[in-house]
């Protein structure tokens, strides 16, 4: 019963990790590139790091953390710009091979040791510049961040009150793993149930979201975490990380919901329609772009404020596994790039704990569990694609008519 | 719709009888000038490598009137669409080629610049946008909507207001198009001639002067066809200008008023329907030059016959070329 609860509490330790976090926004950047836009934009790490290395880089330099953060943002601006002049107008396949290029690009110029300190006369000789293939440790530029944090100092744990209120017995914690197993599946058959019914009112919207709180609380009264409040990978960090992924997600609700937003989604639908309305195709193609790539970018900074600015910790494989999260909560909705990107890392976490606990190092060492859980979650993609294209909570209508 | 003679509000020329004495003294050749031009193109050619699609050396379109453009699979329609829209480039571009809309030059226009001036197309394969509904689809039409600026969409009450009137007159012209209980079905889930109306109620959104409809019956049912072009009809009676391309011929003579034939890319004849119909250029578009000559006539095995023949065909191309 241990086993299963400390590879539990790994799974939830890495569901609430500012990593994912960041991941998430990224992905609900991606959700407005390809879900909304129709935009194959197959190098949103590339904007990840680009964000990253922009806010690392002006606070090592001295700059001020709130204009490093806007240096970063407008990288983002300027990468997405020249990305996309050439290529917005021509068809869909272009923008794909240029961004996954671009951002390849990227990753090996901040590799390259030419740039790993700086010894120009702009900046401050002899400090960390891209860091080269070792990175911008964490240490180096995460101080400003941590000393605008009101959260004091010493450990927390979260939530406060926890199974060890109740006395700590396995059985107050399994009967809360119940709890929040019916929750979750209360919630499903609601919003199931809602949705076969024509108009949605703001009641059920609200019961959605007290469900969905009880949940995690739960999860949490289960599976307390306990981390520093303010030193690096503590809950300061993870506190901001969520508020800006809710941030993100309500930008995005309120400009999907616009009559910009129905540009987006006609432009997805047809190009030339649009031209025979009227409509600036190349102009709200390329804000789109520009802003999924703000969203990307911001993903970026949060990723790396817990660990440290590596080039090859956001390369190709962080886009991919931002599509396969954003085709698990489902393209073109508002939560699920969010709920995809908690349950792709979670769930990989998951199958690698379970795979390192119960199966024998002699047939699966622990290197090779983490390459398992690869394989299973590439696994759980395709029989997501073949028996549920439109994701947990894309719109299975919307996807009926795509052709 | 009946063809009374009464004139509808708008200003649209509904009476027939004062269409046919305002294009009765219109010369019946190809690019003649008409009296109240609203789109005059000259000199506007289209190669696809060796191929040349369209070669129209100047053609004008009278405002206020249904003019249909007809002409045999080919002869270049839906390219010279296309060209006049904005879609596609002529070749001839920056070596003469210009056409003005409305008093505007469209010669650098990009097509989306085309239909703010107020030259709004359909495409003969329907472009309707199937994952949205039939209700957004039709909004979209809608000009000026401060909610497609970037920077107010996030802000409801800026745009909430016109948000409403768009939606309003969206609904009026999905009863008048009989698509109001369609409203919130997905685009995708209509049928062929029901996404024809669609489109073309999309088109009317808007607020054209001039609309363009490209095969607008193709593929539409007998009865639907009857209500297609009553619509088609009342557009003209509010004021708009179409310009359609059809095969159907009941159709072209049953609502235009003005017909322009195309064949192979040049406009090879120009008049009302029921006399251009049998303008001798137009039979040999349609039916080949020698399609009254009987080919099991002995007689054209002869040599000096064929010669005759092909001399005839010489000359005429010869009158063409003038």
């Amino acid at each position: 019963m241990d086993q299963i609860f400390a590879i539990l509490n790994a799974t939830v330790s890495e569901a609430i990790a500012p990593a994912t976090a960041g991941v998430a926004i990224a992905v609900i950047g991606l959700n407005l590139h390809f879900g909304f836009t129709g935009l194959l934009n197959i190098g949103q790490a590339g904007f990840m790091l680009l964000g990253a290395y922009g806010m690392a880089i002006s606070v090592v330099q001295g700059v001020p953390m709130f204009f490093a953060v806007l240096i970063g943002l407008g990288l983002a601006i300027l990468f997405a710009t020249i990305l996309g002049a050439p290529t917005l107008k021509l068809r869909g396949d272009y923008l794909a091979i240029v961004t996954i290029s671009a951002a390849e690009i990227i990753r090996y110029v901040g590799r390259l040791a030419q740039f790993e300190k700086c010894e120009w006369s702009w900046c401050k000789k002899g400090t960390d510049f891209t860091g080269g293939s070792q990175g911008i440790t964490s240490s180096t530029f995460t101080t400003p961040f941590k000393s605008i944090s009101f959260f004091g100092d010493g450990a927390w744990t979260l939530s406060p009150f926890n199974y060890t209120s109740l006395g700590g017995s396995t059985a107050v914690r399994v009967l809360g793993l119940l709890v929040f197993l019916a929750l979750v599946v209360g919630t499903v058959f609601f919003v199931r149930a809602r949705r076969a019914a024509a108009a949605r009112s703001w009641t059920d919207r609200l019961v959605v979201a007290v469900l969905v709180v009880l949940s995690v609380a739960t999860l949490l009264f289960v599976f307390p975490q306990t981390m520093s409040r303010t030193q690096t990978d503590g809950w300061w960090v993870r506190a901001v990380a969520w508020t800006l992924v809710a941030v993100s997600t309500i930008v995005v609700l309120l400009l999907v919901r616009s009559p910009w937003g129905r540009l987006l989604r006609g432009i997805r639908e047809d190009e030339e329609a649009m031209r025979s309305l009227g409509k600036n195709v190349f102009a709200v193609k390329m804000q789109a772009l520009i802003i999924g790539g703000l969203f990307g970018a911001l993903g970026g900074m949060v990723y790396v404020l817990a660990s440290s600015v590596q080039a090859d910790s956001l390369g190709r494989q962080i886009t991919f596994f931002a599509y396969t999260a954003l085709l698990i909560g489902g393209a073109a909705s508002i939560f699920g790039p969010v709920l995809g990107t908690v349950i792709f890392y979670s769930a990989r976490i998951l199958i690698r704990e379970a795979a390192r606990t119960y199966v024998p190092n002699s047939i699966l060492s622990d290197n090779q569990a983490q390459a398992f859980s690869f394989v299973v979650v590439g696994v759980i993609l395709m029989l997501i694609v073949i028996f549920r294209p439109q994701g947990i909570l894309g719109n299975k209508r919307e996807l009926r008519f795509h052709v | 719709m009946s063809e009374s003679a009464t004139i509808t509000s708008g200003g649209g020329l509904a009476d027939p009888a004062a269409r046919r004495s305002l294009m009765a003294d219109v010369d019946r050749t190809p690019g003649s000038a008409k009296p109240d031009a609203i789109l005059s193109v000259d000199t506007i050619t289209r190669q696809f490598g060796g191929v040349t699609a369209v070669n129209v050396e100047h053609l004008e379109v009278q405002r206020g009137i249904i003019t249909a453009l007809i002409g045999p699979n080919g002869a270049g329609k839906t390219t010279f669409f296309n060209l006049i829209t904005g879609f596609d480039k002529p070749t001839s571009a920056g070596k003469g080629a210009r056409w003005s809309f409305n008093g505007k030059e469209l010669g650098r226009t990009s097509a989306s610049s085309v239909a703010k001036s107020g030259m709004v197309r359909t495409f003969q394969l329907t472009k309707s946008l199937n994952r949205m509904t039939v209700m957004d689809n039709m909004m979209l039409g809608a000009q000026g909507q401060s909610g497609e600026r970037l920077t107010a969409s996030m802000f409801r009450p800026l745009w909430r207001g016109q948000e409403g009137q768009v939606s309003e007159k969206a609904l009026g012209l999905l009863e008048r198009f009989k698509l109001l209980e369609k409203k919130d079905d997905y685009a995708g889930s209509l049928s062929g001639g029901q996404r024809k109306l669609l489109e073309m109620a999309r088109a009317l959104m808007t607020d054209p002067t001039m609309i363009m409809l490209d095969e607008p019956m193709a593929g539409v049912n007998p009865a639907l066809t009857q209500s297609l072009l009553g619509h088609v009809q009342s557009l003209r009676d509010d004021g708009m200008t179409v310009l359609f391309v059809e095969h159907d011929m009941h159709v072209v003579r049953h609502i235009s008023d003005w017909v322009v034939v195309m064949a192979e890319g040049r406009v090879v004849a120009e008049g009302p329907a029921d006399t251009v119909m049998s303008d001798p250029a137009v039979v040999d578009a349609y039916l080949g030059a020698h399609h009254d000559t009987d080919l099991g006539d002995d007689a054209l095995l002869e040599d000096d016959s064929l010669e005759r023949e092909a001399a005839a065909e010489e000359h005429q191309r010869e009158e063409e070329g003038q």
